[in-house]
């Protein structure tokens, strides 16, 4: 549209005649100038500092070790985050339930975007009967809020993992069933955006040029339609860590989240409501405070990359 | 247009059986509702066996799905257990109303158990969608007039904020704050528990009361993530075209915005708002179980608990159909605003 | 005949995050009554920021309208409060727009975009304005204007929305209509349609009319003069039959040479195109912005930039070499 290239958005007659850049380097200009991503990066960095760092001067035995006499201190010197019900230290619990915390994001996305790619490309490549049985169960799935599935698989599988050490520590086997019912229960939205990609690129050109040269199905997958998708399949990818990070925070404030002896930034709000009424705000304070600076900086990543590799956008 | 809903209608049905059938198989593995009856653990094996039978627990499963889905009073049941179906059943089955009987409220039907709490729910539901759809029109129109200003930015950044929040710190801050806090500085403060004071009773006054402090941690998770999608939608719609068209034709600030972009704007909102009651339903299980809110999200949670399958099955079913529903008639209200669709 | 508008010297720039576009740099024209002026050039000359700004319509950040005069009845537009302009705006100068299909809001009826302009600036009651949205319908030559009037944009064609844009700008029967490339985005045929339909309304209502477009052969048949932007200036301003018969500019004599020529035999010569590309708008170049293309260039273009000056009757150049005078031209 000629008149519009003058006016409202000069930039793209201009962005015809300076010199290209590739689409790395515009990526990383547009991510860069997207302050709040940045600084989201900083403050996510310093909380992973803060849970994985912060054990090498934290041992987990102190984080387990409780006191009943030093029930529900407030914060001070000594318990910068005060004591929890049992006498436990908030601030040394914390740090290992942000391991957890964090590892659940991860693992789960890695378990959903597994899912959703699959589901997406099957549907999306090979269209028809597949496609639509595909999409009905996808769905069905949506319509479900994902909290409710969640309860219902918590119970299902519940108590069915025991419990597991691994490199000496002793890990709730509630946290594996927790990591695979989140990400059993996420994958819809991926699986919609992939079978887009492919839908739209399947008809394209070079796919048919690849066809016709005899590639086989698999390559033609691998190679040529998914590398198109990954801009979209990485910024899903980054929003969903958050989400993952806050759906065991609900469950396990629920209850029915990871178990002890496993400690997670949810589980410790757990009953946290029943004593709200005693004015201990640091009893919640703090795990909510973190998964909430989690969640903010996860996504104003996820936005900024989302800016960044969106091809949609010509503009610098 | 009534073609329209027709086939959209057509289209849901299905879905809502898969939803079942699913649903169905995942609850009937859950665990022994028999171990948990009422409190009481069955020990004696005939017992478990006659309580078995009656509860129609020995049949397969697809039996068990067919007989749920369309009773069994058409079928005999095999009650004493010697291997003759004599009585016939008693149940009318999902398609005629009849979600089964509660094992937790012992013989009370699971379709009263819910219906007791759903107008609670709804309530706060209700509620939470007005202050959520006014505060959200409000910033929309606000963020359009004053891009680019201190308080534009500043509400953005926060609504951010809010979205990133789980939906209990908000409770539990505002609880700490409005109702906690308050009493000890004596001011006067909002309750935090139940639906009503039992030394008062249900008056409207103390559901009103009552219900301020859940609707508004409901309604500020949901309007932080429409605040931000609203004001993208103000914004690009303020870019169009046909809103130059507008200028140049000497129109003033305010018809444009009113007369011409919000109508537009108003197409993608419906669509936000409409598709956003799943999210609202979770949001509910969290704040009535903080709030001591007697609805059907508490009712959930107690329930799985407990394995009480007519229920629990129950209120998924009725979650399900409520969604499917509701997205039919975001679908036909958006194709009755917009005349590309509906004078096609 | 009286001057209607008076533009001297019009800047604009835009200011982005990769520098600043230098839009509009330094342009300055007159437009008489009932008088049809011609505004040609490639894409990105500036040509639309031009009238856009005019008019107020430049988004103000980015935007920036850096000096210029631009005198309407006695009233600069550049410095007036934006309650003035929406008083010029359609009531006294109509606008249209190169896209009809996205110039129209989807959502409101014909009926109801035709009667706005009219029920604000002339005061007519909604009856008053149906009335006169039919008459328009009619002038424009839509067919049963009474029904038509209820429906949507969607539900007319290409041609048929830039007959209402048309009749849209010209409700309250402005003394200017400026046509931003009216008719690019349409079919030939159609093209001369809405062409012939300005004409004829020019003719009914007598009103001036800035025409813009990258399209030489339509300038022929409706203007009376021409203007030919370059990056942003104005290179030659001439009577039309005078810029076809003896275009000064190289550029407008590479335009004009450009065009395929009916007389010509095929494989006879092949069409002249303009080697080259127009310069970016980042930085203004210290000499002529056409010098790296230009055929007849010298030293003192790279080094200034020549202004507009007078070379025939009604006929102005900014060239530093009087291309005339080349043998065989």
């Amino acid at each position: 549209m000629m008149s519009t290239t003058e006016t409202i958005a000069p930039r793209q007659a201009a962005d015809e005649l300076a010199p290209p850049l590739s689409v790395r380097q515009l990526g990383w200009r547009r991510f860069r100038r997207h302050k709040l991503a940045v600084a989201g990066l900083i403050i996510l960095m310093v909380l992973i500092a803060y849970s994985f760092g912060g054990a090498l001067f934290v041992s987990e035995k102190y984080a387990n070790y409780n006191d009943l006499n030093q029930a529900l201190q407030p914060p001070s010197a000594t318990h910068p985050f005060g004591t929890d019900t049992i006498g436990r230290d908030i601030f040394a619990r914390t740090i290992y339930g942000g391991q957890i915390s964090l590892f659940i994001g991860l693992t789960a996305v890695i378990i959903e975007t597994g899912l959703g790619i699959l589901v997406g490309a099957l549907a999306g490549y090979y269209g028809g009967r597949l496609d639509n049985l595909l999409m009905r169960f996808t769905e069905a799935m949506i319509i479900i809020p994902q909290l409710f599935l969640l309860i219902v698989m918590a119970k299902f599988f519940g108590g069915q993992v025991p419990n597991f050490t691994i490199f000496g520590r002793t890990y709730s086997g509630s946290l594996v069933v927790i990591i695979v019912i989140i990400g059993i229960t996420s994958w819809m939205y991926l699986a919609r955006i992939v079978r887009a990609e492919f839908l739209s690129v399947k008809e394209r050109e070079f796919i048919l040029a690849a066809h016709a040269m005899g590639t086989s199905t698999r390559q033609v997958i691998f190679a040529h339609i998914l590398p198109s998708c990954m801009a979209a399949i990485i910024v899903s990818a980054t929003l969903s860590v958050a989400n993952a990070i806050l759906a065991e925070a609900y469950i396990s404030f629920l209850g029915m989240g990871v178990q002890p002896p496993t400690a997670t930034w949810g589980n410790m709000l757990e009953r946290a409501y029943s004593y709200i009424d005693k004015g201990v705000p640091w009893l919640w304070f703090f795990p909510a405070m973190l998964i909430l600076l989690t969640v903010l900086s996860i996504n104003f990543v996820g936005d900024g990359m989302r800016d960044a590799l969106d091809p949609h956008s010509r503009t610098v | 247009m009534i073609q329209y809903i027709f086939r959209r209608l057509l289209q849901g049905l299905p879905l809502l059986f898969i939803i079942s059938l699913v649903l169905f198989v995942l609850m009937d593995n859950i665990g022994d509702p028999l171990a948990t009856m009422g409190g009481r653990s069955v020990t004696r094996a005939a017992d478990r066996q006659r309580l078995s039978r009656q509860l129609g627990l020995d049949q397969p499963i697809l039996v068990r799905y067919v007989y749920w889905l369309i009773g069994n009073d058409w079928a005999k049941v095999d009650l004493d257990g010697d291997g003759v179906a004599e009585t016939p059943g008693t149940r009318r089955g999902v398609l005629r109303g009849d979600f089964g009987t509660s094992l937790v409220v012992r013989g009370k039907p699971a379709i009263d158990v819910i219906a007791e709490r759903i107008p609670n729910t709804l309530l706060l539901m209700v509620a939470a969608e007005v202050v959520i759809i006014a505060g959200a029109l409000f910033m929309g129109i606000y963020s359009a007039l004053h891009q680019y200003s201190f308080i534009d930015h500043a509400v953005t950044t926060i609504s951010f904020i809010f979205y990133s929040m789980p939906i209990f710190f908000i409770a539990l801050v505002s609880i700490y704050i409005f109702a906690v806090n308050f009493k000890a500085w004596g001011l006067p403060s909002l309750p935090a528990n139940g639906m009503f004071d039992p030394t008062v009773g249900k008056t409207p006054a103390q559901v009103f009361l009552h219900m301020i402090l859940p609707v508004v941690s409901i309604a500020l998770i949901s309007f932080a993530g429409y605040s931000r999608y609203i004001r993208s939608t103000m914004l690009e719609v303020q870019s169009q075209d046909y809103i130059r068209t507008a200028k140049s034709k000497g129109l003033g600030q305010r018809q444009i915005l009113f007369g011409h972009a919000l109508k537009n704007a108003s197409l993608p909102i419906v669509t936000v708002v409409g598709l956003d009651l799943p999210l609202l339903l979770a949001g509910a299980v969290v704040t009535e179980r903080i709030f001591a809110w007697p609805g059907m999200g508490r009712l959930f949670l107690d329930h799985v608990e407990r394995v009480d399958v007519a229920v629990v099955m129950g209120i998924l079913m009725i979650t399900a159909v409520a969604v499917v529903v509701f997205q039919i008639i975001t679908d036909i209200v958006y194709a009755w605003l917009d005349p590309r669709i509906r004078l096609k | 005949m009286t001057t209607l508008l008076e533009v001297t010297d019009l800047r604009t720039r835009f200011h982005t995050p990769e520098g600043t576009i230098f839009a509009v740099n330094g342009v300055s024209f007159s437009l008489a009554e009932g008088e049809t002026l011609a505004v040609v050039g490639e894409s990105g000359c500036g040509k639309s920021v031009t009238m856009m700004s005019l008019l107020g319509l430049i988004p103000i950040p980015p935007g920036e309208i850096v000096s210029g005069c631009a005198l309407f009845h006695e009233t600069d537009l550049l410095k007036s409060t934006e309650a003035t302009m929406e008083h010029v705006r359609g009531r006294e100068i109509g606008m249209i727009f190169q896209d009809p299909m996205t110039s129209l809001n989807p959502v409101l009826t014909i009926g109801q975009q035709l009667t706005e302009a009219t029920i604000k600036h002339l005061g007519l009651s909604h009856a008053q304005a149906t009335a006169r949205a039919q008459e328009l319908m009619e002038a424009v030559g839509i067919s049963d204007p009474a029904k038509r009037l209820s429906d949507y944009p969607h539900q007319f064609s290409g041609g048929m929305r830039q007959r209402v844009m048309i009749a849209m700008a010209l409700a309250c029967s402005p003394s200017v209509l400026i046509a931003d490339e009216p008719t690019t985005a349409l079919d030939v045929t159609i093209q001369a349609q809405i062409v012939e339909l300005v004409i004829k309304l020019r003719e009914q209502l007598g009103m001036a009319v800035i025409w813009i477009t990258h399209d030489l052969g339509v300038v022929a048949g409706i203007a009376d003069r021409v203007a030919v932007m370059y990056a942003g200036f104005i290179v030659e301003e001439a009577h039309v039959d005078d810029l076809y018969e003896a275009a000064r500019h190289p550029y407008t004599r590479a335009l004009i040479a450009a065009l395929p020529r009916a007389d010509q035999r095929r494989g006879q010569a092949r069409l002249k195109s303009i080697p080259g590309a127009p310069p970016s708008l980042y930085a203004l170049p210290p000499g002529c912005p056409f010098a790296p293309r230009c055929e007849w260039v010298v030293d003192r273009c790279w080094a200034e930039n020549p202004t507009l000056q007078p070379a025939a009757t009604q006929h102005q150049v900014a060239c530093w070499v009087d291309t005339t005078q080349e043998a065989g031209q």
